[in-house]
């Protein structure tokens, strides 16, 4: 038991020491890092870092060219573009993390039940886990968004709920391989409980999945978040998002297209950098991609 | 185990997924803040109309008789009436269908045009030039959001170019070829990211298969690349390339409720968009039903194809 107890934590501390080191000499993880923490930073001193209010608006300045006063123009209503991208930051971050969160909290401990208990559990869970993976990812977002009310987080907390079942697939495989490790049947034998089972030596096994998986689903979540506030389903009007300025600057595609441009650059280059630090971690945490 | 028999036993491991997911459809519903009698009735009803509805869908009896009641009344294409425009739900849905159906299927035919062959290529160059290129724009094409690339196709090919129009779709059955001019922008804006998922499944799926023992064996007795690629590589991921399609039919109708949007394209897609708008619930429920039978039916028959195709999972 007690061999058992040290090894776990010490290997996990090891195995953080090895990642981290293969992660600093990778370039793509660390410009994916460097662009993420940027970011962060951009989102949370937005109010300081914006030039002028994101929803002030200006009639005395509709839809002008990109200017030493407006770096990015101003849209329609008059309002500074830049500001409104950087204020776009906070909502696409607020929403991508609440929406894998909200994955995370549902799909990680179903996961792990049904992996650990088996039986008709998991055949029942399963079988209404294949049914929720068939449905159009978006349009039962939209379907659950439209049904509990319009807001930025109904919207998130329904992409969560639709990414829930992947997390509690993934989990629950890896739940099954590491619940037949002979050091789990040792832990058993030494009288541990489930839950310290579970805590001790399922968590931390099956863990470096679901972190790549997280990853990279912050990506097709912030990506989900973009579609929703362009169709009018995400960040309400007159909040800024990225995917809602977009929607906007379509209407003025003849005589602004401009505007076009950088709200979708953001978000082309925030989903690359998740997938990409993703891509890297996954390629970190892999043992049979270390040895290549 | 004999060919008809698998397609019963996979018929039969369909039936709970039909049955969970027609509930999750149902159970929409059962979501929105308020009496649903009252929502189904719409504004200004009366009261002995929300008593109708009431007694119709059952919504004073338990929750497993309301489902049965209503997946009773969906079999027979009873799938209400729209709170916005009082036409029958089914009737809205087959007028806007075959315009998401179109798009679809034209998308799917690019991405396997396009994704199938640049996943070989990659593969059968692993580490050269040109796999890092086609990875390169896979992680591109995951990454780009589909409403925004068609915002960049219409900027570039209908307002500057003008080689196809902007917006709006065609039927396909009075003038197929205005049909698939209309179709092309949005069926490449949605390809995108199938393209790129398919290059990159196929790619690892292949060098697996072409790093396996019995490929080395095939090499060893002096068969030539070209034939093993052929006869033996993409024989053996054929049938997880038809499994990969199936996948993306899912994906493909997630992407065409966004791409409708851009191009204006009246199809199912923008209408279930516009229905959660406006709060039309019984035309969201019912597209969401259609849309989720869709995706199960074909994968259905993937599996039914997969067996004909590989003689191994019918040994299994």
């Amino acid at each position: 038991m007690t061999t058992e107890a040290v090894s776990a934590p010490v290997r996990a501390r090891r195995a953080r020491r090895t990642v981290w080191g293969i992660m600093r000499r990778d370039l793509r993880a660390m410009l994916s890092l460097s662009y993420l923490a940027l970011l962060v930073f951009v989102a949370i001193f937005a109010a300081k870092i914006a030039p002028y209010s994101p929803i002030e608006q200006n009639v005395a300045e509709l839809l002008l060219p990109p200017s030493s006063a407006h770096w990015l123009g101003t849209d329609d209503l008059g309002r500074d573009v830049l500001s409104r991208l950087i204020w776009g930051a906070p909502n696409s971050l607020y929403a991508s993390t609440f929406a894998v969160g909200v994955a995370v909290a549902i799909g990680v401990p179903i996961g792990l039940l049904i992996g650990f208990i088996g039986g008709w559990l998991d055949e029942i869970v399963s079988r209404f886990i294949d049914a929720l993976l068939s449905f159009p990812p978006i349009v039962l977002a939209i379907a659950v968004t439209g049904v509990l009310g319009i807001s930025l987080t109904n919207a998130m907390f329904s992409v969560g709920i639709v990414f829930a079942p992947v997390l509690a697939r993934l989990v629950r495989a890896q739940t099954l391989i590491v619940k037949q490790a002979v050091y789990v049947d040792a832990a058993r034998a030494f009288g541990a409980s489930i839950p310290q089972i579970i805590v001790r030596h399922i968590v931390p096994n099956a863990i470096q999945p679901v972190i790549v998986q997280v990853t990279l689903m912050l990506a097709i979540a912030l990506l989900a978040e973009a579609s929703l506030s362009f169709l009018a389903l995400g960040v309400q009007p007159p909040e800024a998002s990225w995917g809602g300025m977009l929607a906007r600057a379509y209407n003025y595609i003849e005589t602004a297209p401009a505007q076009m441009y950088t709200p979708g650059f953001a978000i082309l280059l925030t989903a690359l950098a998740f997938n990409a630090l993703g891509e890297s971690l996954r390629a970190a945490l892999d043992p049979t991609m270390k040895r290549r | 185990m004999s060919f008809y028999a698998l397609i019963g036993r996979r018929l039969l491991q369909f039936i709970p997924i039909v049955v969970f997911a027609t509930f999750v459809v149902f159970a929409l519903l059962q979501f929105v803040p308020g009496d649903p009698a009252v929502t189904l009735a719409g504004d200004y009803a009366s009261k002995e109309r929300i008593e109708e509805i009431r007694k119709l869908f059952g919504f004073d009896r338990p929750l497993i008789e309301q489902y049965a009641i209503w997946l009773w009344h969906a079999v027979q294409g009873n799938l209400g009436t729209s709170l916005l425009s009082s036409s029958p739900v089914v009737d809205l849905i087959a007028q806007r269908m075959p315009n998401t159906i179109l798009i679809a299927l034209y998308a799917l035919l690019i991405s396997a045009v396009v994704g199938v062959p640049l996943g070989i290529l990659a593969a059968t160059k692993v580490g050269s030039r040109i796999d890092a290129f086609v990875t390169s724009i896979a992680s591109l094409g995951v990454a780009l959001p589909s409403f925004w690339l068609a915002i960049l196709l219409v900027i570039t090919f209908s307002l500057n170019w003008h080689l196809f129009p902007a917006t709006g779709a065609t039927p396909f059955f009075s003038d197929p070829a205005g049909a698939i001019k209309h179709a092309t922008l949005p069926a490449i804006a949605l390809a995108t990211a199938v393209i790129a998922e398919l290059a990159r499944q196929v790619r690892s799926a292949l060098i697996e298969v072409l790093n396996s023992q019995y490929i080395r064996t095939l090499r060893a007795k002096g068969l030539g690349p070209i034939e093993i690629l052929w006869k033996h590589g993409l024989r053996n991921i054929s049938v997880t390339l038809l499994t990969l399609i199936g996948l993306q039919v899912n994906r493909l109708l997630s992407g065409a409720v966004v791409i409708e949007a851009v191009f204006a394209i009246p199809g199912a897609g923008s209408l279930v968009a516009y229905s959660a708008i406006n709060k039309d619930f019984p035309v969201v429920q019912g597209v969401v039903l259609v849309f989720v039978v869709m995706v199960i039916v074909i994968n259905l028959l993937v599996d039914i194809l997969n067996a004909l195709l590989d003689p191994r999972v019918v040994q299994q």
